[in-house]
């Protein structure tokens, strides 16, 4: 792969948009996608005519209950009559969608691309836990009959072993993000915790308790990416995509190192590179890092290398990663606080990346002054990283 | 939209399986076997080293698992490399391909796409679950019932008869019968389709293309990479894809849109402007026998309402001016869900290279390809071919 | 977007606060296993734990598999290995796969197959407190499968029950 110096065209993000997320919406997944993508063209000033093409973002088929989702979100999307698209790499989808728009435009083949990710867990029945069932290998795995939380668990603890890492200092990313989700409008769990309501929740795999995980939501969330000619002509403050990058590990996680995601650090690498990063901890000023879990913003940060090995959680505990700290993480309550459609919760991670890089954020709005910013999303069988780096204009 | 023609390239190819049921291998295993001779074809590529992305195309429910691009990179050699999913047909899986070739950024790109069609042993129900749950679930009947209206609505408005559906079935198994790849291929009269079972009306069993478990693999470079590694690189001039609508209630029978709106973009790309004179041979999907007729006028390979005629006046044959299916289509070959666009692009390929054995036609030197996404969509892609460099 | 936007969605508690379809699939699928995974299967039946080594980077995989993703080249040829390994990590589940609470919790552990170079299957674990789990006393602990009467085995990874430590002076 080669340098940015053979790319051919700059790709900006002028325009985002989100609905609500909760546990349960009243409206359909294409009222939901639909509502996202207005709101991000109306705040990019365009229409659906101006839109060339539409790519759309969604995890399990089996959530929302339709085969072939991205044929049935098409329309609300916006993509009717149109070229439309539909990328899939499990949980890494939502960071992934504007990646893929990245290229839709960066190709030269479109000027204005529409990105859609949309997720509604509730209608799955019994419990959208039963569509997680069929991740595994049917042959080998399946028989024995896995709970998602269970591999979660196996990693959260493999990471606390190797590096000594106390459960408190991990509730810590709990009681961080729940408390900054509480300025977020879509926010379906901000609140005020302490890390011993982290620890005194419901056990449910152990080290896994309740309070350190995201719920299952309803959601959508959208961004208009486009040339620069028209960037340039529709304003001031374009953000610039400036570095994209994803990997894919293999299947068998159970011959992986559980400590450190190496995926995510191809992942980075690969956007870091293209972005001209060298020094990511002192050139990324603040980042949206996928928070399924509360462990997972730790492990994540040290897979982008933002922190070193296992000193994710020191960061953490000095309050450098708190909204008004040097790097500031997941300012805007992440998944364990905004909510977690999956496809959704990862480009409303980019969203917030764009607000916050335009000075738009409100009260989320971190104390320093932030040029470059990056979002992050993971998935599959802990297995995908999803990374794309943003630069205010 | 800007572009330069002979930017990208086919440069390896390779396949594993065409065949109605593949009890030897698991759809891992098959991949494997098709990226293996896709890489030796490509030059001897090492995908450890030498592939920059990787794309592999697939639905879940086809898969029976969620998240089934989990089960990816192991066999493709893309493990910790950029690998993701298209949910979409294979030549969508292209068009992303070439898309990032464009970018500059990439220099090689797989496309991988593959059917365990015989694992799946409720097909129909799986495909009523694509349709719209809350309009039309309450429409309890095999979902072929789209096909039949639509084929109703086409053959009424066209004046195409039930016979010209036979002429295609004739024509397609005809061809199929010396094509090494294809399953289905045999040698039929008009009669003898025509008294076939309907399945829908007025669709027989004979109407609709019988699946195969296939895995195909395609490597594309740019053209620096291509000239270095490729004796035979088949540049791909256009691309275009769209989606009509998923509201059934309001497409446009009988015009395939999605088609047109798709073929008017690789067109625009490819500099194409009259494509009954600048195609050479055609691959159109046939997963139903009237949608060849369909496809054929979206394409501008022939005037609206009137393919019938030119396949009465024997156009649409191997021998014919415009070869259309001349390995068979889907009806001849089988389909493969996803893979079925990457079916007829290994076609295409195979023909513009001169390697189509059996079914070589001469003289070939571009080609459109094109496939649709089957009951309940209305999305499509279609794929402009040359072997010269312009 | 500042806090003060206010966004689309209309969040209701229950479904029926609203009008809702029901709909299930009818998804039945009979998955191929393959080459390798059919072996492996066939092994399991017989009380045998099979891998597949990459002679180019020694390891034995396990499960089975005809290429080594690592390498990229088919592998080379059946090993036998002993279903003995070490405690990579565990936990204790107090739950189900559609989380209804559990009376006795589980322990689910992945346990490194010695002498493969990092092949690792996950399993249940037994003949450890939770406590062990939860003080980290397991990992790195040596384990054994424990086979189902073979009678009772079917060709499945069910065919081992579970793990258990190998005692002091116990050896395979």
């Amino acid at each position: 792969m080669k340098m940015n110096i053979n790319l051919k065209n700059r790709v900006a993000i002028v325009g985002a948009g989100l609905t609500l997320f909760r546990r349960r919406l009243k409206e359909t997944p294409k009222e939901l996608a639909w509502a996202a993508a207005k709101m991000a063209l109306e705040s990019a000033g365009l229409e659906l005519s101006d839109v060339d093409a539409v790519v759309i973002g969604t995890a399990p088929d089996a959530f929302d209950g339709i085969h072939m989702k991205g044929e049935y979100l098409a329309d609300g999307s916006g993509g009717t009559g149109k070229p439309v698209m539909r990328v899939y790499v499990g949980g890494g989808t939502g960071v992934f969608t504007p990646i893929a728009g990245w290229w839709h435009v960066a190709s030269g083949l479109f000027d204005v691309v529409l990105a859609v990710a949309e997720e509604k867990m509730s209608p799955a029945m019994p419990h959208p836990q039963s569509v997680f069932a069929h991740i595994w290998d049917p042959i080998i795995e399946r028989p024995i009959g896995p709970n998602l939380i269970w591999i979660f668990a196996l990693e959260m603890h493999r990471y606390m072993y190797k590096y000594n890492i106390k459960k408190e200092d991990i509730a810590r990313v709990s009681v961080k993000n729940k408390r900054n989700a509480l300025d977020h409008p879509a926010a379906q769990l901000g609140a005020k915790i302490t890390v011993e309501d982290v620890l005194n929740s419901e056990m449910l795999v152990y080290p896994v308790q309740r309070l350190d995980i995201s719920p299952v939501s309803d959601g959508a969330a959208a961004v208009v990416m486009v040339s620069e000619h028209i960037a340039r002509r529709i304003t001031d403050s374009p953000v610039w995509v400036e570095g994209v990058g994803w990997s894919l590990d293999t299947v068998h996680w159970t011959g992986r190192d559980l400590a450190y995601p190496k995926y995510v650090e191809c992942a980075a690498r690969m956007a870091y590179k293209m972005a001209g990063i060298t020094n990511p901890a002192r050139e990324i000023d603040v980042a949206e890092v996928y928070d399924p879990f509360d462990y997972k913003e730790l492990h994540h940060m040290e897979g982008l290398m933002l922190a070193r090995k296992g000193e994710a959680p020191i960061l953490t505990r000095e309050g450098i990663t708190e909204r008004d700290g040097d790097l500031p993480i997941n300012p805007s309550g992440g998944l364990l606080g905004v909510g977690n459609p999956i496809a959704a919760a990862g480009m409303m991670k980019v969203t917030e990346i764009y607000w916050q890089l335009r000075g738009e954020a409100g009260k989320r709005q971190v104390k320093k002054p932030v040029y470059t910013g990056l979002a992050q999303a993971w998935g599959d069988l802990m297995q995908v990283g999803t990374v794309i780096v943003l630069r205010a204009g | 939209m800007v572009s330069l023609l002979s930017d990208v390239a086919i440069i390896g190819v390779g396949w594993y399986g065409f065949s109605p049921v593949t009890l030897e291998a698991s759809f891992r295993e098959m991949a494997f076997e098709a990226a293996v001779s896709a890489y030796e074809d490509a030059g001897d590529l090492d995908p450890r080293k030498d592939i920059d992305a990787f794309v592999t195309c697939e639905e879940d429910y086809w898969a029976g698992i969620s998240i089934t691009d989990e089960f990816m990179p192991d066999q493709l050699g893309g493990v910790l490399k950029p690998v993701y999913t298209v949910a979409g047909d294979g030549l969508q899986g292209i068009a992303s391909a070439y898309m990032k070739i464009k970018t500059g950024l990439f220099d090689t790109v797989v496309v991988e796409a593959h059917s365990k069609a015989s694992d799946i042993l409720t097909f129909h129900e799986i495909m009523n679950f694509g349709f719209d749950p809350l309009y039309t679930s309450h429409i309890d009947a095999h979902p072929y019932y789209l096909a039949g209206l639509e084929a109703n609505y086409y053959m009424l408005t066209s004046g195409v008869g039930r016979e010209h559906l036979a002429m295609i079935v004739e024509k397609n198994k005809r061809n199929a019968i010396t094509n090494p790849l294809a399953s289905y291929g045999s040698k039929l009269s008009v009669d003898e389709i025509l008294e076939a079972k309907y399945v829908v009306y007025p669709l027989s069993v004979m109407d609709i293309a019988p699946l195969i478990d296939v895995a195909i693999v395609f490597v594309l470079a740019t053209k620096d990479k291509a000239k270095k590694l490729s004796d035979n690189p088949i540049w791909i001039e256009g691309v275009g894809w769209a989606t009509e609508t998923n509201y059934i209630e309001t497409r446009n029978f009988g015009e395939a849109l999605y088609a047109r709106i798709a073929a008017d973009m690789a067109y625009r790309l490819a500099g194409i402007e009259d494509p009954k004179k600048q195609i050479d041979l055609a691959e159109i999907d046939d997963k139903f026998s009237y949608k060849e007729l369909m496809h054929v006028e979206a394409l501008k390979l022939s005037n609206r309402y009137s393919s019938h005629l030119d396949l009465e006046r024997g156009e649409f044959n191997r021998n014919g001016p415009l070869p259309v299916n001349p390995g068979g289509g889907f009806i001849g070959i089988g389909h493969g869900l996803e893979a079925g666009g990457l079916i007829k692009l290994l076609e295409a390929t195979l023909q513009l290279r001169g390697e189509a054995v059996g079914r070589q036609v001469k003289g070939v030197k571009r080609c459109v390809v094109q496939s649709w996404r089957d009951i309940p969509t209305a999305t499509g892609a279609v794929v402009v071919l040359s072997n010269e460099e312009v | 977007m500042d806090e003060k936007v206010r966004l689309k969605g209309t969040p209701i508690k229950r479904f029926d606060e609203t009008i809702t379809v029901e709909r299930s699939s009818t998804a039945k699928y009979a998955w191929t296993a393959g080459q390798a995974i059919s072996r492996f299967l066939v092994e399991l039946k017989k009380g045998k734990l099979i891998g597949r080594r990459c002679n180019k980077c020694r390891r034995i995989l396990i499960p089975p598999r005809m290429y080594c993703e690592s390498c990229f080249r088919a592998t080379d040829e059946w090993i036998y290995v002993e279903p003995i390994g070490t405690v990579n990590t565990a936990v204790v589940s107090y739950i189900t796969t559609t989380r209804e609470k559990l009376e006795k919790p589980l322990i689910i552990a992945v346990i490194e197959i010695e002498g493969t170079g990092g092949s690792g299957l996950f399993h249940y674990l037994e003949g450890v407190n939770p406590e062990d789990v939860i003080n980290r006393k397991v990992f790195g602990m040596r384990v054994k499968a424990v086979w189902k009467p073979e009678a009772e085995r079917e060709g499945s990874i069910n065919d081992i029950k579970y793990f258990v430590p190998i005692t002091g002076g116990e050896e395979k």
